[in-house]
C-alpha cells in the first residue's frame, strides 16, 4: 500500500544553509509518526515538505503516490490537512465560522452535507464546543490551538500534519490532543506531528523520527528510538529515562542535578 | 423528546434576523437619501415631482411628472445622474477597502490611505492635461485604472511579509506612494495650462458635480464588475483570514487570487476616482462599521458595504451641496474630516492590541 506521506532523501536548502539533509520518512495510513529533536533541526521544514507547501531542493516528495504539484490544489486539500504553528486570524471570525473553513475543499462534493455533522463532532474532539459563539480573537493561545486544531478534523482528511499542536496546552488538552491523533491513527488516518515533549512522543507515537541538525538521526519505535545516549547526543544534556511507576510508557526527563 | 433548537442555531437565526434588518434600513435610507437629494438644491423640487420624472423618464406617463420642462431637463441632466454617481462611486470605494482589507489582512488598508485613491489620480490626471484621445472619458478611466494598479502593485509588493501586513510598514508605504503620486500631481499641475490646472485642482479636492451620463455609464459598468467578482470571491476572502499558508492548505490558490483582487481593487478605485477625484476613507468606514454590526464574513460583509458606501456618499453629497448657502464643499474634504478621526480611533485600537510598535 502506499504511504499517504514519502520523503526520499529529501534536502532543503537555503542560500548556503541546509535547513533539511537527505531526509527520507514514510507515513502510512493508520500510523502516528512523531518528529522530534531540538530546536533548529528542521522538525517543521520537513513538515512543510511533506505538506507540499515547500519544494525540496533535492529528493522527492510524495502525497499518496504522487508529488504534491501533480495534485490539484483542491484535491490536495481533499487528502492532507495541516496545523501550522501560526494559529493566527485576520479578523474577528467565530469559532464555528473558523471551524467550518475547514470544510471549504469539500464544498460542492458528495461530502458537503456532512458540513454540520463534521463540524459539531470536530468541535466535541477539541473540547470547543463551548467556544462556538466566541470570537477567535478573543481566545487564549491554548484554545487557539484547539480551534484551529478543531479546524483540521473538520477538513476530514486521510493523512493530517500537525506542527507543535500541544505548544501552548496545559497538560490535560496535550493528552487529549494527542489522545486525538492517536484515535485518528487508530481509524485510518496517516498522522505526522511535530511534538518537543519525548515522554508524549513516547507515550502516543507508532514511530519516532529523531532530527539532528537536519537530518533524522534515528527512526523507529520508542522503544529503539529513546536511547539516553542517542538523546544525549542529540539534544546536548544528559537524559534520563524512567519507568513509569504504574506501568505507562517510558517518562524522558533531562538528568539534573537538583 | 422536544426538539429544543441548538444554540448555534439560535444564534444563527439571531445573526440572519440582524442582517435583514440592518439590510432594509439602509435600503430605506438609500431611497430617501435618493429621493431628498434629488429633490433639494438651487432649484427646490418635490420629491412627487422627483418620483414622477423618474417614472416619465423611463417611460411610465404619469401625473406626478413635472409640467415645467426645466424642472425634468435639470432633474435629468444634472441631479439624476450626480445622484446615480454618488451611488456608484460610494458602493465602489467601500468595496474596494473591503477587498484591500481582505487581501492585505489587515483592515486599516483603504485605497485612500495607502495610496491607491492617489495612484489613479495621478493617472486621470496625466489623461486630463494631455488632450487628445487620451483626455476622453475612457481614456481618462484608463489611465486612473493604470495608476491604481500601479500603486497597488506597490504597495503589495513593498509592504507585505510572510502573508501579513504590520500595521507600520503598511502606513509607511502609503506615505511614500502618496508623496510620490502627489509629486506627480504637483508636476501636471504645474506642466498644465490655466484652464487645466483649475480642472485638476477641483477634481482632486474630490467632488460629484457635473457628473454626466456618459461617465456615469463608464463607473457603472465598472463598478458592476468589480462587485460582482468581489462578491463570486467572498468564501475564498474568508479564508485568507487564515494566513495564506492555512489558505493554501485549504485548496485555495492564493496568490491567484491575490493578483486577481489587485486588479479588482485598481478598477474599483479608477472607477471611483477618475472622474469624481479623490474621495478618502470611505473604504475604511464602511467595512469597518459594516464588520462591526454583522461579522467579519465576507459574503454579507461586501454585499452590505455596497449598500452602506452607496448610503454615505449619496447623503454626504446632499450635505456637501446643501450645507453652505449658494456654494459646495468638496466632498473629499468631507469624508476626510469624518474618516480622520475615525482612522486615528482605529489606529489607536490595533496599536492597543498589539501592545504598541516599536
Amino acid at each position: 500500500m502506499t504511504a499517504a506521506f514519502s520523503a526520499r532523501g529529501v534536502t532543503v536548502r537555503i542560500g548556503s544553509a541546509t535547513l533539511v539533509a537527505d531526509a527520507s520518512l514514510d507515513i502510512g495510513h493508520g500510523e502516528l509518526v512523531a518528529l522530534v529533536g531540538p530546536n533548529g533541526a528542521g522538525k517543521s521544514t520537513l513538515l512543510s515538505v511533506l505538506a507540499g507547501d515547500r519544494a525540496p531542493s533535492a529528493g522527492e516528495v510524495t502525497i499518496d503516490g504522487r508529488a504534491p504539484g501533480d495534485w490539484g490544489p483542491r484535491d490536495l486539500a481533499r487528502r492532507r490537512a495541516v496545523l501550522t504553528q501560526d494559529n493566527q486570524v485576520a479578523f474577528p471570525f467565530r469559532v464555528r465560522e473558523v471551524v467550518a473553513m475547514g470544510r471549504s475543499p469539500w464544498q460542492g462534493s458528495a461530502d458537503d452535507a456532512d458540513d454540520d455533522a463534521a463540524i459539531a463532532e470536530a468541535l466535541a474532539e477539541c473540547d470547543v464546543t463551548h467556544l462556538t459563539e466566541r470570537t477567535f480573537t478573543s481566545l487564549s493561545g491554548g484554545e487557539r490551538a484547539r480551534v484551529s486544531l478543531a479546524r483540521v478534523l473538520a477538513q476530514r482528511t486521510p493523512a493530517v500534519l500537525l506542527d507543535e499542536p500541544t505548544a501552548a496546552l496545559d497538560l490535560r488538552h496535550q493528552e487529549d490532543v494527542l489522545g486525538v491523533a492517536r484515535r485518528l491513527a487508530a481509524s485510518g488516518t496517516a498522522v505526522g506531528v511535530v511534538l518537543h515533549d519525548l515522554s508524549l512522543a513516547a507515550a502516543y507515537a507508532d514511530r519516532i523520527a529523531v532530527m539532528e541538525r537536519g537530518a533524522i538521526a534515528a527512526l523507529g519505535t520508542p522503544a529503539e528510538v529513546l536511547e539516553p545516549a542517542l538523546l544525549e547526543r542529540v539534544y546536548g544534556i544528559g537524559v534520563r529515562l524512567v519507568a513509569d511507576p504504574e506501568g505507562g510508557a517510558p517518562i524522558v526527563v533531562p538528568a539534573r542535578t537538583r | 423528546m422536544t426538539a429544543t433548537p441548538a444554540p448555534t442555531e439560535v444564534r444563527r437565526s439571531h445573526l440572519a434576523a440582524r442582517a435583514s434588518a440592518v439590510i432594509s434600513v439602509l435600503v430605506v435610507a438609500l431611497v430617501a437619501g435618493v429621493l431628498v437629494s434629488s429633490a433639494a438644491g438651487q432649484l427646490p423640487i418635490a420629491i412627487t415631482e422627483v418620483i414622477g420624472a423618474f417614472g416619465k423618464g423611463i417611460g411610465i406617463d404619469n401625473a406626478w411628472a413635472p409640467s415645467d420642462d426645466v424642472l425634468y431637463q435639470a432633474l435629468w441632466q444634472i441631479r439624476f445622474p450626480r445622484v446615480a454617481m454618488s451611488l456608484l462611486v460610494g458602493a465602489a470605494l467601500a468595496v474596494a477597502g473591503a477587498v484591500m482589507q481582505a487581501i492585505f489582512g489587515n483592515p486599516l488598508a483603504e485605497p485612500g490611505v495607502v495610496g491607491v485613491s492617489s495612484g489613479a489620480a495621478l493617472g486621470a490626471a496625466l489623461a486630463i492635461v494631455s488632450g487628445g484621445a487620451l483626455a476622453g472619458v475612457l481614456g481618462t478611466a484608463s489611465l486612473a485604472f493604470l495608476g491604481g494598479v500601479g500603486a497597488t502593485l506597490l504597495v503589495y509588493v513593498m509592504a507585505r511579509s510572510n502573508g501579513r501586513t504590520e500595521v507600520v510598514t503598511l502606513l509607511l508605504t502609503g506615505i511614500a506612494v502618496n508623496a510620490f503620486a502627489g509629486a506627480g500631481l504637483a508636476f501636471v499641475l504645474f506642466a498644465g495650462d490655466t484652464a487645466d490646472r483649475e480642472q485638476i485642482v477641483f477634481w482632486q479636492l474630490g467632488t460629484l458635480g457635473g457628473s454626466r451620463w456618459h461617465e456615469v455609464a463608464v463607473v457603472a459598468a465598472l463598478t458592476v464588475l468589480g462587485v460582482a467578482l468581489s462578491l463570486a470571491f467572498a468564501r475564498r476572502y474568508d479564508l485568507l483570514a487564515l494566513g495564506e499558508r492555512t489558505a493554501g492548505h485549504l485548496g485555495l490558490r492564493v496568490e491567484r487570487l491575490r493578483i486577481v483582487s489587485i486588479v479588482l481593487v485598481a478598477v474599483l478605485t479608477g472607477a471611483a476616482v477618475a472622474f469624481t477625484g479623490i474621495i478618502a476613507f470611505v473604504g475604511l468606514v464602511v467595512p469597518h462599521a459594516i464588520r462591526m454590526l454583522l461579522g467579519p464574513g465576507h459574503r454579507m460583509l461586501l454585499s452590505a458595504s455596497v449598500l452602506g458606501g452607496a448610503v454615505l456618499l449619496v447623503w454626504a453629497d446632499l450635505f456637501a451641496r446643501t450645507a453652505v448657502q449658494g456654494a459646495e464643499l468638496p466632498i473629499g474634504l468631507l469624508t476626510s474630516l469624518i474618516g480622520g478621526p475615525f482612522f486615528f480611533y482605529l489606529l489607536r485600537r490595533a496599536r492597543n492590541r498589539q501592545g504598541g510598535w516599536a
